[in-house]
């Protein structure tokens, strides 16, 4: 009879508890903060700071500015071929004069590295961190969307923006790819030095609306 | 599915010996003496090692919950511990159930036969990887150049170590060891194709670097990956990261194989929210990291539709089958413990000799691959590489207790150890100091011995085996003229005792003072 290398090592965990001499592990204490909230200014106010502190670019605009200021951040970044997820607002491009690419999971994903850039919306976003998460909504996109492209212009809508790490998780959807974004690409590999973009975007431009 | 217990439990192997990286040629304090000179090394290490402490200092202070979220670390994990079997097959079963195969190695030399196999079965011979312990402790990509397979490190750091046919010599910054000029150096003679007139301005090398794994990324179809968590509730995989190389790595080819040591899983897919605080404020001294990719199983149309986890014991269990040792397996990988160790400042991760450096490196190598006592071990020598100063359990996110693991080790290791001439002499030494006649004579026969043998200096630069070791960094002062109980028991010496006892007898009086001779001058 041979034994699989999963009977043994499961076989070998349960000898090792058994040597051990297992106590029951104490129940986990979380005394950590969770469920924080803050009014609107204030959480705008952190995320900014944590945003400008990664050095990304950040834009505020009201919901009905949304066309015009991803048009601007489109032009300020001189981005003259973009792609789109399937699912993000048309409306949102309507001042964009540029060419738009509306995704197909059937492009192969490096014919992704001709565009400039690429506009994508968020699933949740982690003041106090600074920290967009993406979950491949259809207005998001499949990863390698966000990932190619040297520019990413996100938006933000302060409705989706919670205080902590905690109050960040408990919004996820597990079974989604998840991307946690903070600030562009960086290293520190090199004597420490921080340099921004590496693999991923170089250019990180958050516009975030403040009544959405 | 769960086998039968049958009898007495049986202490589960260690890594085997000779094979991966959890084993260096030489002792720590050989290694580390030679290391020790090299000044360049010396001044990288205390600039990075400074730097990163005063940033890590600065993000665990603003969080007023800093204690009560490493508690929360700490129980998590001895409670994912004691769980651990119901745990891994409930991870597999996810996986699974979402589209991925789960494979079982039982040590790193199955681990790498297995990765190999399926790469092959992709019809590639590349793949890429994202910086990876797990791999790097198994000797991955030895193993795949053998076996006819080019693996490229994308993490800058471990491409520069790659690139340098070098050895990794920090968990975090790999690189730590080399400055921009031996970078540079590094890129012009490695990189094909690469600007001969290449500076060495951080943000040029970074760019050679990005030129030159585009390609990859674009084209290479299998991606090799280690994973900081495994959540068991869902699936869930999870890679923390900064440069972007692993998302490209974790969503561009068309297969995916991640290599998990078994204690990385996590029970529920909350605990995220403690890991994702804890991890990077204790690694980069970041409030978060650039970017941490989080996939369950395959997902239609985006990143890999073929996913492979191999789950790696290679002595994990030994190290779980010691009570107090297995703390060790708590650790998350962030190198706290390195940047606040007077130890590693100095000596660097090289003189280690293993994958894992520093004080959780002291720890957990010689648990995962053991301090065979017969061979002369090098991982003999680890547990005594830290003065235990204590700085690395107060930096460590899991409140590793890392000094306790240090001196219990030694304790193993004297216990292990066979008869020794030190064992035998320190046997000897209890006879003699517990019979007074014999002590006496001892001392007498001791300190004419010892001012011959240390001259004019009255230091004794070199004792005879098997005491060298106590000589080899220190002198010994010679023996006094006289012993403390042969004054002690002298005229002098009793009315030295007199004139104390009256002295102590006085109202108001503390202090005493002693001019006898102390023999010494």
């Amino acid at each position: 009879m041979t034994t699989t290398a999963r009977e043994t090592v499961l076989g070998r965990i349960r000898d090792a508890l058994a040597l051990s001499g297992p106590e029951p592990a104490p129940a986990v204490p979380r005394a950590y903060r969770t469920g924080r909230s803050l009014p609107d200014r204030e959480r705008l106010d952190l995320l900014v700071d944590r945003l400008v502190d990664y050095r990304a670019t950040v834009r505020t605009c009201t919901a009905d500015r949304t066309a015009e200021v991803i048009a601007e951040a489109l032009h300020a970044h001189g981005a003259r071929r973009i792609g789109v997820p399937a699912g993000l607002d048309e409306a949102w491009l309507a001042r964009y004069d540029g060419e738009v690419r509306r995704d197909d999971a059937d492009v192969p994903a490096p014919r992704l590295a001709a565009l400039d850039g690429v506009v994508t919306a968020s699933a949740v976003t982690c003041a106090e961190t600074g920290t967009i998460f993406l979950d491949g909504s259809p207005d998001q996109g499949r990863r390698a969307l966000s990932l190619v492209p040297d520019l990413h212009v996100c938006v933000v809508d302060l409705s989706s923006v919670v205080v902590g790490v905690p109050e960040a998780v408990a919004r996820l959807v597990p079974e989604r790819p998840t991307t946690l974004i903070s600030g562009p690409s960086a290293t520190s590999d090199i004597e420490l030095e921080r340099v921004e973009g590496v693999h991923g975007p170089r250019t990180l431009d958050v516009v975030i609306r403040t009544d959405a | 599915m769960s086998s039968t217990f049958l009898g007495m439990p049986a202490a589960p192997p260690r890594s085997p010996y000779g094979t991966g990286n959890l084993r260096g040629e030489r002792k720590f304090p050989k290694a580390a003496h030679d290391e020790l000179r090299n000044e360049q090394l010396r001044r990288n290490l205390r600039k990075a090692t400074h730097s990163i402490r005063a940033k890590r200092l600065a993000v665990t202070s603003e969080l007023p919950d800093w204690e009560p979220l490493r508690d929360a670390g700490a129980a998590i994990k001895a409670a994912t511990m004691d769980r651990l079997p119901e745990l891994l097959e409930q991870l597999e079963r996810k996986v699974t159930e979402q589209g991925g195969t789960v494979h079982w190695a039982r040590d790193g030399v199955e681990a790498n036969e297995i990765v190999t196999r399926l790469v092959k079965e992709t019809g590639s011979d590349e793949v890429i990887k994202v910086k990876s312990m797990a791999t790097q402790e198994t000797g991955l990509n030895e193993h795949l150049e053998n076996q006819g397979v080019t693996a490229y490190e994308t993490d800058l750091a471990e491409l520069i170590v790659q690139l340098a046919h070098d050895k990794p010599s920090h968990i975090l910054v790999p690189a730590i060891h080399r400055n921009r000029d031996e970078i540079r150096d590094i890129f012009r003679s490695a990189i094909p194709g690469v600007d001969p007139e290449l500076d060495s301005v951080p943000a040029h090398l970074a760019a050679a670097a990005r030129a030159y794994l585009r390609e990859k990324f674009m084209t290479v179809p299998v991606a090799v990956s280690g994973a900081n968590f495994g959540i068991a509730e869902t699936g869930t995989l999870s890679v923390v990261e900064s440069e972007g190389n692993g998302r490209m790595c974790l969503t561009m080819p068309k297969t995916l194989i991640t290599v998990m040591g078994i204690e990385k899983v996590l029970p529920r897919y909350q605990d995220l929210e403690v890991f994702l605080q804890l991890l990077p404020r204790s690694s980069t001294g970041e409030r978060m990291n650039p970017y941490t990719s989080m996939w369950t199983g395959v997902t239609p149309g985006d990143g890999p539709q073929e996913f492979h986890l191999v789950l790696l014991d290679n002595g994990r269990t030994a190290a779980l089958a010691d009570r107090i040792g297995r703390q060790a397996l708590h650790c998350i990988r962030c190198s706290a413990c390195l940047n606040v160790c007077p130890v590693y400042e100095r000596a660097g991760g090289h003189a280690y000799g293993s994958t894992y450096p520093g004080p959780i490196g002291a720890v957990l190598t010689p648990q995962l691959a053991g301090m065979d006592a017969a061979k002369n071990d090098p991982n003999s020598s680890l547990p005594y590489a830290s003065s235990l100063c204590g700085a690395c359990f107060d930096a460590c996110p899991v409140k590793i207790d890392i000094p306790s693991l240090l001196v219990e080790l030694r304790h193993q290791h004297t216990e292990q150890a066979r008869a020794t001439a030190e064992k035998l002499a320190m046997k000897a030494a209890a006879t003699v100091m517990s019979r007074p006649g014999l002590f006496t004579a001892a001392q007498k026969a001791a300190g004419t011995g010892g001012r011959v043998v240390a001259g004019r200096d009255r230091k004794i630069s070199r004792l005879p085996a098997p005491f060298d070791g106590w000589t080899d960094t220190r002198d010994l002062p010679a023996p006094p003229r006289r012993t403390f109980r042969s004054w002690l028991a002298s005229a002098e010496g009793a009315a030295a005792l007199r004139a104390a006892a009256e002295e102590g007898a006085r109202p108001g009086a503390d202090t005493v003072r002693h001019d006898h001779e102390e023999g010494n001058r």
